[in-house]
């Protein structure tokens, strides 16, 4: 939040929100710490499956936390840019909603093609996060109130279009979504994990080997020593609201290949549950600080979870928010005391 | 953040304009012409059933709960933060008042005393608030993320501790709280009313308001003039949390079940939206009780607007949508320059950013 609020006679917003001096030290580095502390949790905790329930240490049980969340990997590498940036993006699920209502309207009732239709729900994702994009960059406004804004639009536009949930019959698009890529021993990946994976290896090389992904980092970590970089801010604030916005569009898609339907309550709070991945993947909400393989793990530690309680069977299924939540409070607290120890002036 | 840039025309009418109460007042205004517009009856006030009855009766007691939340918020965002856990809140709330009084069939029979429900309700929020003030204040998270903490976990411990379920609950005197009437009034009036009366008096009548700017304008400079910034913040967000459990006993007593699922759902963002469009910036530092309390009163009028206008209550968010949009765009100092600039000199390529 803090990095659009123009230079004032004030502090800025977040007056610890500057990143830790140690950012740049290749290893054994502390910031590596957090998503050290996730990739050992999600073994400790597959570990744990394994040994306590009957059938959960398979390929398919692993392959399917991809599957079953390949719509909220997509949306959460599209939040890590935006986190990094500074910024926080709230309209995501919303943005993923609209997608499945208007490609479902298209496809069904319009009698459209998937082929014409995908890419133009995808064009509108893109277009829906560089508006917003351009209000936050251009009005200095805060990206928490414009996204929110953006949240309640997307939602209620769903809702314009139908009240009612649309199912999807359309032939071709069915038979894509039972498409199943056949790995070995009868394990197998779906059209919607694939691309999932596509998007993740695209975002590692955007974050990691592009000036953008470096300008994102720059921008994150101190705004105003980017602009004194010379780098292009205006367009990087805008550039990852863009993305953010095709990813949820993305995501919306794949969504319906998982539920074959377009609805107006799909995906409601994923926005959270992609903040949670995000920061459970060692990203600081603080900006300039994360990685997008975190992100991965974080996805794949809040599937873990739900894995976990739908095969203990006795845990009712609000569990998973409790534990996601504690989970959430452990890699927040974890991430405050790293970057006090840092040598942060408090 | 200053508003004062703006050409000033030594006009009455201009100076009234000027006010920062003017805008959102105008906007109640507005709603409110619009509604009797399409509703000639919408004014009217009748005297039925031992009661007031009309459609301003019925918008105010709507909306207390969201005033109520509305002014937890205000203090929360003028010390620079925001409680995105609101809504949780008041689901638990409403969840431990809902457990407290048990789910007995008969309608003069509880599991505890009516008073004890209330206070334990009230009092796990004072928790909740507790909980979220000492991660913000104590441990240094920003506040959006500690307390999306509690709004993610939130609705789980509601239904853990309503077992998953609605609790309907079926003991009269609980009804009272967010349906019954005092002196033809709602009685959830009087206690909308009754925590602004005493937070106003607080806020202006003694120091706290002024320390509560300070932490809000500059946390480092308040501390150093000797304010209890960390104090300050903490009762903020205790004070925030205790109105979001008030208004979760309103919310489940006027419906009469609770629902850890569905209680409060998206309070947090009407609760924001209601302090921003009340003239209270993001930004912290200077807020407006009144404002927020318009600010709610104006999300109400259009909600019942839509409702009574006919149109699908769906739309409600886009208009919601719009709304922010336009206020956020007016509240933007880069904005007012720019559309200044463009009304002084029309070929200005850009904004001098």
């Amino acid at each position: 939040m803090s990095a659009v609020i123009p230079p004032t006679p004030n502090f800025p917003a977040m007056p610890h929100s500057a990143p830790p001096p140690a950012a740049q030290r290749p290893r054994l580095n502390p910031k590596y710490l957090p998503l050290a502390a996730t990739v050992t949790l999600f073994v400790a905790m597959a570990t744990l499956g394994s040994v306590l329930y009957t059938g959960f240490f398979s390929t398919q049980v692993f392959l399917n936390l991809l599957i079953d969340n390949a719509f909220l990997l997509i949306v959460a590498v599209g939040m890590t840019f935006v986190i990094l940036s500074g910024g926080i993006d709230l309209s995501v699920g919303s943005v993923v909603a609209l997608t499945t209502m208007v490609l479902a309207a298209l496809v069904e009732h319009r009698g459209w093609s998937p082929l014409a239709a995908v890419p133009l729900v995808l064009l509108m994702g893109t277009a829906f996060g560089a508006f917003m994009g351009f209000l936050i960059e251009r009005f200095r406004l805060q990206p928490f109130i414009v996204t929110l804004a953006g949240m309640f639009l997307a939602r209620g536009l769903c809702y314009l279009i139908s009240i009612d949930s649309i199912s999807i019959t359309h032939e071709a698009y069915s038979e894509l979504a039972q498409w199943r890529l056949e790995l070995w021993e009868g394990a197998s990946l779906s059209l919607g994990a694939l691309i999932a994976i596509g998007v993740l290896l695209a975002a590692l090389f955007i974050a990691h080997c592009t000036p953008f992904g470096r300008a994102v980092y720059a921008v994150g970590g101190s705004e105003n020593s980017a602009v004194l970089m010379g780098l292009p801010v205006r367009s990087t604030l805008i550039g990852v609201y863009t993305l953010s916005g095709l990813c949820s569009a993305l995501a919306g898609v794949v969504f319906t290949f998982y539920m074959l339907s377009g609805y107006g309550l799909h995906a409601t709070g994923m926005e959270l549950d992609a903040i949670a991945a995000v920061v459970i993947g060692g990203t600081l909400l603080t900006g300039g600080v994360g990685y997008v393989a975190g992100t991965l793990f974080g996805v794949l530690m809040l599937g873990i979870i739900q894995t976990l309680i739908s095969f203990d069977g006795t845990l009712s299924s609000w569990w998973t928010r409790i534990v996601v939540g504690v989970l959430l409070f452990v890699f927040c607290l974890l991430q405050r005391l790293l970057s006090r120890r840092a040598g942060k002036p408090r | 953040m200053s508003m004062s840039e703006e050409r000033t025309t030594p006009s009455p009418i201009a100076a009234l304009l000027h006010h920062r109460l003017a805008w959102p007042v105008i906007t109640l205004l507005l709603l409110l012409a619009v509604n009797t517009a399409f509703n000639a009856s919408f004014l009217h006030i009748e005297w039925r059933d031992g009661h007031l009855y009309g459609s301003l009766i019925d918008i105010l007691n709507r909306a207390a709960p969201l005033v109520l939340v509305s002014l937890g918020m205000t203090m929360v965002i003028a010390t620079r933060g925001i409680d995105i856990s609101v809504g949780a809140v008041v689901a638990i709330a409403a969840a431990v008042a809902a457990w407290l009084i048990g789910g007995s069939m008969s309608a003069t029979e509880s599991r505890f005393p009516l008073p004890v429900a209330i206070l334990g309700a009230i009092g796990v929020a004072m928790l909740c608030g507790l909980w979220n003030g000492v991660l913000v204040a104590r441990v240094g998270m920003q506040p959006i993320i500690a307390t999306l903490i509690l709004m993610v976990a939130g609705r789980g411990i509601a239904q853990l501790i309503t077992d998953g379920q609605i609790i309907t609950i079926y003991y009269t005197p609980y009804f009272f709280m967010g349906g019954g009437y005092l002196a033809g009034l709602p009685f959830s009036l009087f206690v909308a009313g009754g925590v602004f009366a005493v937070l106003y008096l607080a806020t202006t009548r003694t120091a706290l308001g002024l320390f509560i700017q300070a932490v809000g304008i500059n946390p480092t400079a308040a501390r150093v003039a000797g304010v209890q910034a960390g104090r300050l913040i903490v009762a903020a967000y205790v004070f925030c949390g205790v109105c979001a459990g008030i208004a979760g006993l309103l919310i489940s007593s006027n419906v009469k079940s609770a629902d850890g699922n569905n209680a409060g759902q998206l309070l947090e963002l009407d609760a924001i939206l209601a302090v921003t469009l009340g003239g209270t910036a993001l930004t912290g530092g200077r807020f407006s009780l009144v404002g927020s309390v318009i600010g709610a009163l104006i999300i109400q009028t259009l909600t019942y607007a839509i409702y009574s206008l006919g149109v699908p209550p769906e739309v409600n968010l886009v208009v919601k949508a719009a709304v922010v949009f336009i206020v956020m765009l007016l509240q933007s100092p880069e904005f007012r320059a720019q559309v200044g600039g463009l009304a002084r000199r029309p070929s200005f390529p850009g904004a001098p950013l």
